[in-house]
This record gives C-alpha cells, structure tokens and sequence, in this order.
C-alpha cells in the first residue's frame, strides 16, 4: 500500500520538494534527495503532520528510525505521538550492549544495531525511514525490534522506489 | 553558557534531562565516558522538555535555520527546527551529501576529519543555530560554524545538551555563543 492519502494536496507539494540528483551515489542511480524538503519549513511540517495523523491513535510506544535520514523524521513523530525514540544504527557506534541484524546489500552485506533494553516485549513500534527501495533494511530493523519481543505495527517512509521489486516480511507498509 | 546559570536555575527538568543520560565507561576507548543520550530518547517527557527549552530559547530571535551535525545532531534539530518555523540542514560527514557541497576539515586527537553542508542551503545573512548532543574540544562545532560563515550565513549560537564542565563561566566557544543545558555525569551519579 503506498500513499495513503493521494488526494491530499499535501502529498503533491512532498513530492515537488524532493529533489533528484542523478548518478548518485554512482552511475545509474537516480538520487531521492530529501534535503531540499527540509529547506521548506511548511512542507517539512506537513511530511511529519502526514504521518502524525496516521499513528497517533494507534496505540504506539515506540518509533525506530533508522540511520542516518531516518534520524530527521523519527523523533519529530515520536514526540507528537507520545512515543520513545529508539535509533538503529550502523555497527559499533551505539555505545551500549546490542543485538545485530545482517542484511544483504547489491554487493555484499550490511548491519543493523539496537540497543537491548530499549524496546520491551508487546511495545508496538513504527519503523521509520526516509525511502523504501528493495526493503533489506526495514526487513533487517523488523528483526531486530520482533527479536526484542516487539509488534511492529508499520514501516513509513516517504519516498518507495516502484521499480524494484520489493519484499517485506510484514503485510503493511506505507 | 550553562542553562542554569542563564534563566533555569533550579529548573526540575534539567535534572530530569541529566538523570535520562546514561554513562557508559570506556566507549569508544579506554579512559572515556561516553554520554549516551539514546536513554533521553526513551524517555518521552524528558526528550519534550530537551526541545522545549531549546524552542522557548529560540523562538524569537529570528533564527530561519537549524543546522543539525551528523548524527546525532539529527535527532534533536528537526524537532526544533519545526517548532520555530526554521529550515534544517543536516551537516554531514564526507560523501553523504548527494548534491554539490562545500567541506570543511577539522582536528581530531589522532588525525583530522571532514564536515559538508550543500551548497545553496542557507542564504546569506540568514540567522542559523548550530546543534549536536555534546561538546567536547568544540572542534566539529567550529567545523560547522566555519561551514555557514562562508555561506555568510550569521550563526547566532551553538547550542548542545551536553558539554564538558571546563565549559562553565564561558559564554562563547571560539567566539560563537554557545548555550549547553547539562555536564557530563560521572558513572557514580547513574541511578
């Protein structure tokens, strides 16, 4: 499921402000670039509202976002639902003892870390990130907050990348 | 400057902000204290009050910019930059930013390291803040402040929830207002 509200005039104005830079970070990609939004404080607000409205009534204790853009959109909803913040991180920069989660990359594999303690059993948590392409790092941030004994509620990410083929363990995604 | 010596003495939840940081000894090495403030974020009236006083700080004085420092800068500028109606720059190490940038190196203890902003984020003459979870030496903090001054943005201050106590009495770091809300803990004090 993707935009979950397409007539909202809002969502047409997120889209314009987000800008592509091509061959980024190399040749053939076309860069989703969310920095430009942040430049405009009323569609950077609206992006978060968008959100807001979406999880404030469901019951969330916990939004986790991931490393590093992830880190821009997760605590400003985290603070307007009444939820914690729990950031996932590349290895060995959490300072605290931690669980892993391998993921696999185009070439090679990545990691995914939480902090134990942060999430606790039955919490019912969003996944947060600035874009969806393949899903290997929201499957890997699932993992992590499922093996804490965690219900992931939703991932929400702004931008998803319809080309590729996407595959998530969790039925819903926005 | 402390937030206590400047208008929050005794203010209850900068002893609540403290007490949420939890102390972690010998990360990443030997002899270092770490300042975690990912136990902050779990706490969600503490983390509020954290952008609050920020927000009630800033919201008049005309600032139309928050830069955040990678990364965790990050998880507390957005918040504050959509409280006081700002834009948000994210300040990024090498490599990260996907347009065109400009870099600025600084001083490590072993080594140097690199800061970018993009290029055409901040205009001139706009009024910014600068934020990070900690100051330490003030080196990435002069990074980034160097960063705005050559895009003649006017960095009005550098603030940070954490900074070292040698901090206390001084109201500039390398000639930028700096405004801190808590010292480090010492592993002792952790409940």
């Amino acid at each position: 499921m993707s935009a979950c509200c397409n007539d909202d005039p809002r969502i047409h104005d997120i889209k314009s402000k987000i800008r592509v830079v091509p061959n980024f970070p190399k040749p053939g990609i076309m860069f989703q670039d969310i920095t430009t939004l942040l430049l405009d404080p009323k569609t950077f607000k609206n992006t978060v509202d968008l959100f807001v409205e979406r999880y404030k009534n469901k019951n969330i204790s916990v939004v986790a976002g991931i490393e590093a853009r992830g880190f821009i959109f997760g605590p400003p909803i985290a603070l307007a639902i009444g939820a914690k913040f729990v950031p996932l991180r590349k290895p060995r920069k959490l300072p605290g003892e931690v669980i892993s989660e391998e993921y696999t990359l185009e070439y090679g594999r990545d990691c995914l870390e939480m902090h134990i303690g942060a999430v606790e059993p039955d919490e019912r948590a969003l996944v947060v990130d600035d874009l969806i392409a393949t899903g290997g790092t929201l499957c890997a941030a699932m993992n992590l907050l499922e093996r804490a004994g965690a219900e992931v509620v939703e991932c929400a990410c702004l931008i998803e990348l319809p080309d590729l083929k996407v595959n998530l363990l969790s039925q819903n995604f926005t | 400057m402390f937030a206590a010596e400047n208008g929050l003495k005794g203010d209850p939840r900068l002893q609540a902000i403290s007490q949420a940081i939890r102390v972690i000894p010998h990360f990443p090495k030997q002899g270092i204290m770490f300042q975690d403030i990912t136990t902050l974020l779990l706490n969600h009236k503490a983390f509020k009050d954290t952008v609050d006083i920020f927000v009630d700080r800033y919201r008049d004085m005309g600032i139309s910019v928050v830069a955040g420092i990678e990364a965790r800068g990050f998880m507390f500028g957005p918040s504050i930059a959509l409280a006081i109606g700002a834009k948000f720059i994210p300040l990024r190490k090498p490599g990260k930013l996907p347009g065109e940038v400009i870099s600025q190196a600084y001083e490590l203890e072993y080594g140097t390291d690199c800061l970018e902003m993009h290029v055409g984020a901040v205009l001139p003459g706009e009024r910014t803040v600068v934020i990070d979870d900690l100051v330490a030496t003030g080196g990435t903090l002069s990074a980034a402040i160097n960063l705005l001054e050559r895009m003649e943005a006017e960095v009005v201050e550098c603030a940070c929830v954490i900074g070292l106590s040698d901090l206390k009495g001084k109201r500039k770091l390398h000639g930028k207002p700096l405004y801190i809300l808590v010292e480090p803990r010492e592993i002792e004090d952790c409940c």
